[in-house]
């Protein structure tokens, strides 16, 4: 196991230091952006004084470099700190947060990733026939639109026209019962599935494609296995490492790209959370939530590497 | 005929008939749908405001980032949340003048430097602790004090003195102020306990309402308040729900996840008010969308190009293609009839011969500069448009930068000369021009300057004679259509909608979304 857990470590390490190297980003960016804080928080009817109190009492008169120094000193130890505008811990509400998001990319993985799995075998199955032709056409077309559009459309057809789903979520409880929690975010699932799913399925196509132009393959054909089968027992298993790299990519996206989603559907996850704190420029929240995401899409990058790393036959078997 | 129409009314007013088949019926037995709808509410009414159920209320402006302290409240959800736990001393009253809330009645002296608020007997915090004078003066002192970061400082600064006295209390002025009182029914100055100096964040209040469960930025409930001393408040419980989508906001109604909705966009109101069981209110309101001019900077330095740009904008075509009707036209003032000491002038209209002629006077030569924004007001890159459109037939060309909306009321506004901007309205004249137009104000984002307009201020808040007062605000009025840097094309109309389930929606005389912030506790759910 040496060669592997040596490149897992490297993976781990060098992971790491791109979060770092995140964190400086998101620190100088978030400086950069136009407006100021006091007078983001008291709005148009701000007044010098009021603005100058208030700049005061948020410590926002210190110089950069020992804020981000604090907030680095913070982050390592857990703690993501208060936001400025409310004055509430930010560990608090990001959990919470958190949770919603998570909770909705987990049910939008749960349909999305198996049946755009499916679907590309399919295609591959029937490759240039009609059922491939009308999947790719489908899906390139749902991920052609932006998703606040299908998400208008959904909303108007299911919720407000047939009445099956709640056509926002705004009676999301994290503490009800599981089928109403469901109930709101269903719409929201789907066009989540619809934005995620061609990228997913094409990638499958693709990969499983390649393989079937092996020679093992043939020699599968010759021995008069169905063609489902091959997919299935030869070309699925050797194509598994760049299914798993773009699966996560798209799960990363369920989870770091919903803002809009969130935003239209009146879900209270992170997306919402990180829009409001930008418009306030409250900084540390906008900071906090930009270690999250990149945490996150470092994360499940990593945990790609690592599959493709475990399913190549050459790594874990050295000579 | 009457007598079916009554029965119909009176059954449909008890639930037992959809407003839907009333009308039917109504229009059945030859009776518009528009005298339908009027006889249904007054039926309503006489059948009375019902206690019980909850009301589920969609707003805007909601944000993770506010609190619950009164003195930050910036936004139209913080405003309503905040009217439901607390009270200020007075209220808007519907036909547009002040009735007492905390305050029972109020007096100033002849010459407006000090003014008397008595206080409400007996009432007391939805915490059972009793509201007394020092819980007032407190709360004045907390929004008008020095390291203050109230919105309200900007009304208060011209405070002296603020002492208890008996069962009132009396509030000294640097200077005259005859239209103090208006101030006191600002959102944000809420009696809370001690001046909210221990916890301004508590929610504690005399308001009807208390608050049970919050999330910032997305929901709150509210519980009736056992303690509150008046007749608001019927339903037992009222959830505010923060939708900031537009076509989110009005969905939910539509489907029934909430009951009453703010801010319906003027494009689809029509078609809004067009489904059945959903009625639109439309309030004319003080709010209007402006183009400002620093007059202070070349070349709006020239009044002569400031004229030309006024007679340069068609203001029908923007309350028709901008509001979609939903609004009234301006005249270059930012008064209109919601204040109560309006006076009405000669409309400006739109004379592209006059704007030529002006445009040549001033000597001015080359395009203008005009920054615009999509949350400058709604529509308003489009209004940029109409305006390119009317000034090109009078040979005036204008160049529209459009800028970010992120940033745009700090980087933009008050900083650039010539913009797309947007003013909420006050309840009072005195309020609005001190705010924007007097050479001191904060916010003089038209960099106005001048002396006459200045002491005219400053005698109209001394002058206690309503007429008088009046005469002053035309003069005032006439100065800033004719010399000032704002274009005001049109006020807008404040458009909320709500469902079949409520009733008791009352017509205000100055409009503010939500029936001024009553509507939860005013409108109750029909049996």
């Amino acid at each position: 196991m040496g060669p592997i857990t040596g490149l897992l470590a490297q993976r781990i390490a060098l992971g790491l230091l791109l979060l770092f190297l995140v964190s400086i980003l998101i620190f100088v960016g978030t400086m950069l952006l136009p407006g100021d804080v006091a007078q983001q928080i008291l709005g148009q009817s701000a007044t010098p004084e009021a603005v100058a109190n208030l700049r005061a009492e948020l410590g926002l008169n210190d110089p950069p470099l020992t804020r981000y120094l604090e907030w680095l000193g913070g982050l390592l130890s857990g703690d993501l700190g208060t936001a400025l505008t409310s004055g509430q811990s930010i560990n608090e509400t990001v959990g919470r947060r958190l949770g919603n998001t998570l909770f909705l990319a987990f049910w939008a993985a749960i349909i999305a990733v198996p049946l755009a799995i499916f679907l590309g075998l399919l295609a591959v199955r029937y490759l240039d026939r009609w059922p491939d032709k009308m999947i790719s056409a489908t899906t390139l077309t749902t991920i052609s639109m932006p998703e606040f559009v299908i998400g208008y459309i959904l909303m108007f057809i299911l919720g407000v026209q047939l009445n099956w789903f709640s056509p926002t979520a705004v009676g999301f409880r994290p503490d009800a019962d599981l089928l109403t929690r469901l109930d709101s975010i269903a719409i929201p699932i789907m066009v989540l599935t619809l934005v995620v799913l061609a990228h997913m399925m094409r990638m499958t196509r693709a990969a499983i494609l390649n393989v079937m132009q092996s020679a093992y393959i043939e020699t599968a054909e010759l021995k008069g296995l169905s063609t489902f089968t091959i997919i299935r027992k030869h070309a699925f298993p050797n194509s598994v490492s760049p299914i798993v790299n773009v699966v996560m990519l798209n799960l990363a996206y369920l989870v770091v790209g919903v803002v809009v989603v969130e935003v239209v559907f009146v879900y209270p996850g992170m997306g919402q959370y990180l829009v409001d704190h930008v418009t306030k420029r409250d900084l540390p929240v906008v900071q906090a939530c930009g270690m999250i995401f990149a945490t996150i899409y470092i994360g499940l990058n990593l945990v790609a590497d690592v599959v493709s790393i475990l399913t190549n036959p050459r790594l874990r078997h050295p000579k | 005929m009457n007598e079916r129409i009554d029965y119909y009314a009176k059954r449909a007013a008890l639930g037992l008939i959809s407003r839907r088949e009333f009308v039917g019926q109504a229009l059945a037995l030859g009776v518009s749908a528009s005298a339908a709808n009027a006889i249904l509410a007054s039926a309503v009414h006489a059948a009375g405001p019902q206690t019980g159920g909850t009301i589920r209320i969609g707003l805007q402006g909601g944000a993770t980032t506010d609190s619950l302290d009164p003195a930050t409240a910036a936004n139209f959800t913080a405003t309503q949340v905040t009217l439901l736990w607390g009270e200020p001393l007075l209220f808007l009253s519907d036909g547009g003048g002040l009735e007492g809330r905390v305050a029972e009645s109020f007096e100033g002296s002849d010459d407006a430097t000090s003014w008397r608020f008595k206080l409400r007997n007996g009432i007391t915090f939805s915490n059972g602790q009793p509201v007394t004078t020092n819980d007032v003066v407190e709360t004045i002192k907390r929004h008008s004090g020095e390291d203050t970061k109230s919105g309200a400082l900007g009304l208060l600064r011209d405070i002296d003195t603020v002492t208890a006295d008996g069962d009132s209390i009396v509030i000294g002025l640097k200077n005259p102020n005859a239209d103090l009182p208006y101030y006191m029914q600002d959102y944000h100055l809420i009696i809370q306990p001690n001046g909210g100096n221990d916890d301004p964040t508590a929610a504690i209040g005399t308001g009807p309402y208390i608050l049970k469960d919050h999330e910032m930025g997305v929901r709150f409930v509210f519980e009736k308040n056992p303690n509150y001393w008046g007749d608001y408040g019927y339903a037992d419980t009222i959830e505010v729900i923060v939708i900031n989508d537009n076509t989110a906001r009005v969905a939910a109604l539509q489907s029934g996840q909430v009951d009453l909705i703010d801010r319906v966009p003027p494009r689809t109101a029509g078609l809004i008010d067009r489904a059945p069981n959903i009625t639109v209110h439309s309030v004319p309101s003080a709010g209007h969308y402006v183009f400002i001019m620093h007059c202070d900077t070349a070349p709006f330095d020239n009044n002569d190009l400031r004229l030309a740009l006024k007679y340069g904008i068609n203001r029908q075509e923007m309350v028709d293609k901008i509001l979609f009707g939903y609004g009234q036209v301006g005249n270059d003032t930012p008064i209109n009839g919601s204040y109560p000491l309006y006076t009405e002038f000669e409309q400006r209209e739109y004379d592209p011969d006059k704007a030529r002629f002006h445009y040549k006077k001033s000597g001015h030569d080359g395009s203008i500069l005009l920054r615009t924004s999509g949350n400058s007001f709604t529509g308003a890159p489009d209004a940029a448009a109409l305006f390119q459109q009317s000034l090109a037939n009078a040979d005036i060309s204008l160049e529209i930068k459009r800028e970010p909306d992120d940033g745009y009321w700090s980087e933009v506004w008050n900083k650039q000369p010539f913009c797309t901007s947007y003013w909420g309205g006050r309840p009072v004249q005195d309020q609005m021009f001190s705010t924007a137009y007097l050479s001191t104000a904060d916010w003089n984002d038209t960099r106005f300057f001048n002396d006459q307009f200045d002491q005219l201020l400053t005698a109209a808040r001394a002058e206690i004679d309503t007429a008088k007062r009046k005469k002053i605000y035309a003069d005032m009025g006439m100065i800033l259509r004719n010399e000032g840097g704002l274009i005001c094309p049109m006020f807008n109309d404040f458009i909320d909608a709500q469902s079949e389930r409520l009733a008791g929606w009352e017509y205000q005389s100055i409009g503010f979304a939500l029936m001024n912030n009553t509507a939860p506790m005013r409108m109750w759910v029909k049996a």
